[in-house]
């Protein structure tokens, strides 16, 4: 447990401490070292559970399985990662003027504060701490969403608060119905009946009727923070208008985590409803974000916004491979949700490099990457392709087991999905293709780019495709028992 | 059969007395009124000596008056003195209460409205015209929140009977009832509108623009307008009996003792009292409000009787 | 079991219940922004009025603090911050104009029976004496999500958004007295958190678009300009 520990109060002392340093660079240092440490920890805590088991703290506050830990452990990863990009990117955007040190002393105490939401969910047996963790994330990233002050990262900003709010406090309707039924069957003076422990262990005791009301509610609710349709409205917005360390958190983490939500809330309800009511709505939610998602890369002028409607289109696909349930399908979901956090955050690195390197995020005006600073147009290209779904990248894997899974339980829906990947692809390279081949505009000069992330982070994503490590699959394997209750393949 | 005969007896004596208490409660209300916006004030008897000079005026009438501007007043009167011999005001046990339910209550305040609307147009001055329709405009919005608020209560007390309704209230005994609380309110509010009292309108003024119910009375005088100014008054007083009545029924005679009798008339007359002092405070806190916004007053009287339903529904009933 | 059945503190839970649900119709047809505040304030404090008569009646006395909390966070901070904004803002006195006021208000009539119907197989399993109020707290949250979509000025979207937390906090006072300390506790800092975080978007999108009408904010789309 004490790695545990350590994972959670790092962040949250890295809020308190970045809170006090004025300086901007120096606070920068420290905010990847922090990053590091709880990287460090994450991957003891991961082996402790790896080599002992789920592990339940003593005050049974928390909870960490195989399902939760490599997601602490990813987490913890691109925590890492994108403050190493974060510390010279944000260095040039104060050179620029566009950020004050002010702002940027929140920027850095925020960063922390949201990694530490985001572990605290993981980690949390609690389902209101869930809750309140969740909420957390969207409190503390709504500030940086609208760091620039411009106009539009206010608007974006204001989106991203209120939409999330909304849908969000519908989850909290869906927790205390969850409360309420396990109340009802579990007696009332136990005071541990919204342990998600307690709860998975009487799951089958639960009352159907109310269960179904609360995982629609709770559907609705982290839903919302997942980005579906029709409530992926803030989205875009927050992602392409935040700074792009926090467009890379959002799309590689925030998202992840309101999907792990979800899929822990849809273990109680399929042990407690012995119907497929919860999976087939999360495969239309899915379905449909993944359509609509798909269809709008084609209309896209903001290179940021167009690689956040890809997240919604995988989001969409991960939702809707952990509806249809079974050993494949989760599998096939938790390998998706490691490939692209992994190439989706590179892809928002290297972007962010673009943009700097082009002055703005129009599409129109992003040229000829590969002339003017080749490291950055291959890094475009090669993510692209990844999360397009090209062999041999992790995407492609995972994407063809989504497909190998639906051929087997609902054949006639592999039609939507190969069309929506071929349309995806489509439009992504519609206007990824000129922006790295094209000829530049006069003028444009090199920034000081840190490829390292986005190497690191593909070559991992390519080394997913080409061969799951044991230790990993075995990881995989144990989290699709626990959630879909067989074992893959 | 002897006691069906003396509760049709006292069923004629309250009638009596409602209609001739209904000028003391207005000349009480005026009173009340005057001291509060420091004026000085008439007396208590105003409103019967008003009535008594009307009565003894000769009848003039306009040159276009058909047989309708003239039957008007006794059709105007008639109904509401049918409305008002329905409504227990001293003793629960009323006869007449078993033959009209407060549907046809509320259906004898429609038939003396019709009736004073055609009078306002049958003249065909500018003013008749325009009082009738709005008269008729705010009639159609405060008549359904009436019924809805009338609904909550028979609803809870399983009749339409008033007389039965009471006594199952009085019954029950103290018990706070949500419903009741959005049907009183509402209630209230209907009954501000029906009787033309601020804020939707002016009972002292003949301000040409503004006023509703004065516009189609303009053309009456003399015992024509004694009838229609009584039944106006009447009118206040069934609404004011109503309401205390029914969300305050302690007091009242269970049976036709004379004790019970007795301390039912001082019931009621203590709390029409309280209702006129505080209608008298209401009305000097509010100004009038413009026309235009008498459908939000009373889209809000009618939300608020179907809130008293919902609730009923929702939190009264045992699930 | 009866109305008349249950104890007069008990019906008092329904009449404080009723009441709140009462003030989130005021909300929805008051256009001022000063009365709306006050709206939301009377709202916050009959809930913790609700809270205490049910920390009475059934003996959970961690349900006073809930109620203190609620009585001290929703009736007394976060309306005196919305009002402190305001007048500095200098809105206190704005109209907003509502487009179809009555059409409103009777969809949130309509919305009342819609949670009746959602919340009748859950209140039919409970055996507390509040389960006749999931219903009316289910419709407070859903009241409030009604106030956030007709409303276009910033300040009625917050107390929108408050109110449902408002109607959060009822529901779980209802359905099950109240949740685990630990996560009202949690609830409740999101929420002033929250306050705190939407004083500053104030500011923010004044000094973006000069006003605080969210509609303005339409810059974000999928067309090119």
């Amino acid at each position: 447990m004490i790695p545990l520990y350590l994972v959670l109060w790092l962040p949250l002392a890295g809020v308190l401490l970045l809170a006090l340093i004025p300086n901007h660079r120096l606070a920068g240092h420290i905010n990847v070292a922090i990053a590091a440490a709880t990287f460090a920890f994450s991957v003891w805590l991961a082996w402790d559970v790896l080599r002992t088991g789920p592990e339940l703290s003593p005050d049974r506050l928390f909870y960490i399985d195989a399902f939760n830990v490599y997601l602490v452990a990813l987490t913890a990863f691109v925590g890492l990662t994108t403050a190493i990009f974060s510390r010279p990117y944000m260095q040039h955007e104060v050179e620029r003027g566009r950020v004050g040190p002010q702002r940027m002393r929140l920027y850095h105490a925020m960063y922390q504060g949201f990694l530490f939401a985001m572990l605290l969910a993981l980690t949390t047996n609690n389902m209101g701490v869930l809750w309140v963790a969740m909420e957390a994330a969207t409190l503390t990233t709504v500030l940086l969403v609208s760091l620039y002050r411009t106009p539009e990262s206010v608007e974006a900003a204001w989106k991203y608060f209120i939409l999330c709010g909304v849908g969000i406090a519908q989850a909290l309707f869906g927790t205390v119905l969850l409360y309420f039924a396990a109340e009802r069957r579990l007696g009332s003076d136990r005071g541990d009946t919204l342990l998600w422990s307690v709860l998975h262990n009487h799951a089958a005791q639960l009352d159907p009727a109310v269960l179904s009301i609360a995982f629609v509610f709770l559907l609705v609710g982290y839903g919302t923070k997942v980005g579906l349709v029709p409530l992926h409205n803030w989205l875009p917005d927050a992602h392409s208008e935040g700074p792009t360390p926090m467009s890379a958190v959002l799309s590689g983490l925030l998202l992840n985590v309101a999907l792990y939500a979800l899929v822990r809330v849809k273990m109680l309800v399929d042990g407690s409803l012995h119907t497929a009511l919860a999976g087939h709505l999360m495969m239309g939610f899915g379905l449909l974000s993944f359509l609509v998602a798909v269809l709008f890369l084609h209309r896209q002028h903001d290179v940021k916004r167009m690689f956040s409607y890809s997240s919604i289109e995988h989001m969409g696909l991960m939702t809707f491979a952990f509806g249809i349930g079974g050993a494949l399908a989760t599998f096939a979901a938790l390998l998706h949700m490691t490939v692209h956090s992994l190439t989706k955050s590179s892809i928002f690195v290297t972007v962010g490099h673009a943009a700097q390197l082009a002055g703005t995020q129009r599409i129109e005006h992003i040229r000829g990457l590969i002339h003017t600073q080749p490291a950055v147009g291959w890094g475009l290209l090669a993510g692209t392709l990844a999360i397009a779904g090209f062999p041999p990248f992790g995407v492609f894997m995972s994407e063809f087991l989504v497909l190998n899974a639906t051929m087997k339980s609902w054949p006639w829906l592999t039609l939507p999905l190969l069309l929506g990947l071929a349309i995806a692809f489509a439009g992504l390279f519609r206007y990824v293709q000129p922006m790295v081949y094209g000829s530049p505009p006069p003028g444009q000069v090199r920034v000081r780019a840190n490829m390292l992330p986005v190497a690191v982070h593909l070559a991992l994503v390519l080394w997913l495709g080409l061969s799951i490590p044991l230790f990993l699959s075995h990881w995989f394997e144990q989290a699709t028992r626990l959630i879909s209750g067989s074992l893959p393949l | 059969m002897a006691d069906n005969l003396t509760e049709w007896l006292f069923a004629a004596l309250q009638t009596l007395l409602f209609i001739g208490g209904a000028p003391l409660l207005s000349g009480w209300i005026k009173r009340l009124k005057c001291h509060l916006q420091n004026r000085a004030a008439p007396s208590l008897l105003q409103p019967y000596r008003d009535l008594a000079k009307l009565f003894g005026k000769d009848v003039v009438l306009a040159q276009d008056a058909s047989w309708i501007f003239r039957a008007a007043p006794y059709v105007v009167f008639g109904a509401i003195m049918l409305a008002a011999s329905v409504v227990p005001l001293v003793a629960i046990p009323l006869p007449t209460a078993a033959i009209a339910d407060v549907i046809v209550l509320v259906g004898f305040f429609a038939l003396a409205r019709f009736f004073q609307a055609l009078a306002g147009m049958d003249i065909g001055t500018a003013f008749g015209g325009m009082g009738a329709s709005r008269e008729m405009t705010v009639a159609s919005l405060a008549e359904p929140a009436m019924l809805m608020a009338v609904f909550t209560l028979t609803m809870t007390a399983s009749t339409t009977n008033i007389s039965v309704a009471i006594r199952h209230i009085l019954d029950a005994g103290l018990v706070l009832r949500p419903s009741f609380l959005f049907a009183l309110l509402s209630l209230a509010m209907v009954a501000v509108a029906e009787t033309g009292r601020i804020p939707i309108d002016n009972p002292a003024t003949h301000l040409e623009l503004t006023m509703l119910h004065e516009a189609t009375v303009l053309e009456y005088g003399a015992r024509h307008l004694a009838l229609i100014d009584w039944a106006g008054m009447i009118k206040l007083m069934i609404y004011a009996v109503l309401i205390s009545n029914i969300f305050l029924p302690w007091g009242i005679a269970r049976h036709l003792t004379f004790p019970a009798i007795a301390l039912g008339i001082v019931a009621i007359i203590a709390k029409l009292a309280l209702l006129a002092v505080l209608l008298a405070l209401w009305e000097t806190v509010l100004a009038k409000m413009r026309l235009f916004r008498v459908p939000q007053f009373l889209g809000f009287a009618f939300l608020l009787s179907l809130l008293g339903i919902l609730t009923h529904v929702i939190l009264e009933t045992a699930v | 079991m009866h109305l008349t059945d249950l104890s007069l503190y008990s019906q008092g839970i329904l009449v404080s219940a009723a009441l709140v649900l009462f003030t989130s119709f005021v909300m929805l047809a008051q256009a001022r922004i000063q009365p709306l505040i006050y709206a939301f304030a009377w709202q916050g404090a009959l809930l913790s009025v609700t809270t205490a008569l049910v920390a009475l009646v059934s003996g959970h006395s961690h349900l006073y603090i809930s109620a203190l909390l609620t009585f001290g966070l929703k009736a007394l901070l976060i309306p005196w911050m919305l009002y402190r904004l305001a007048r500095r803002l200098n809105i206190q006195y704005d109209v907003e104009t509502v487009s179809h006021p009555s059409l409103t208000l009777l969809a949130g009539a309509v919305l009342v029976v819609f949670c009746y119907y959602v919340a009748l197989p859950v209140a039919l399993l409970s055996a507390l004496v509040t389960r006749n109020t999931i219903a009316v707290s289910m419709a407070t949250v859903l009241l409030g999500m009604l106030l956030m979509i007709t409303r276009r000025t910033a300040v009625a979207q917050v107390i929108g958004f408050m109110s449902i937390e408002n109607g959060l906090f009822f529901a779980a006072v209802a359905s099950t007295y109240g949740m685990p300390m630990i996560v009202e506790l949690g609830v409740a800092f999101d929420v002033l958190v929250a306050a705190v975080l939407f004083g500053v978007f104030f500011f923010q999108i004044r000094s973006s678009i000069d006003s605080l009408d969210v509609d303005r904010l339409n810059r974000l789309s999928e067309k090119g300009e």
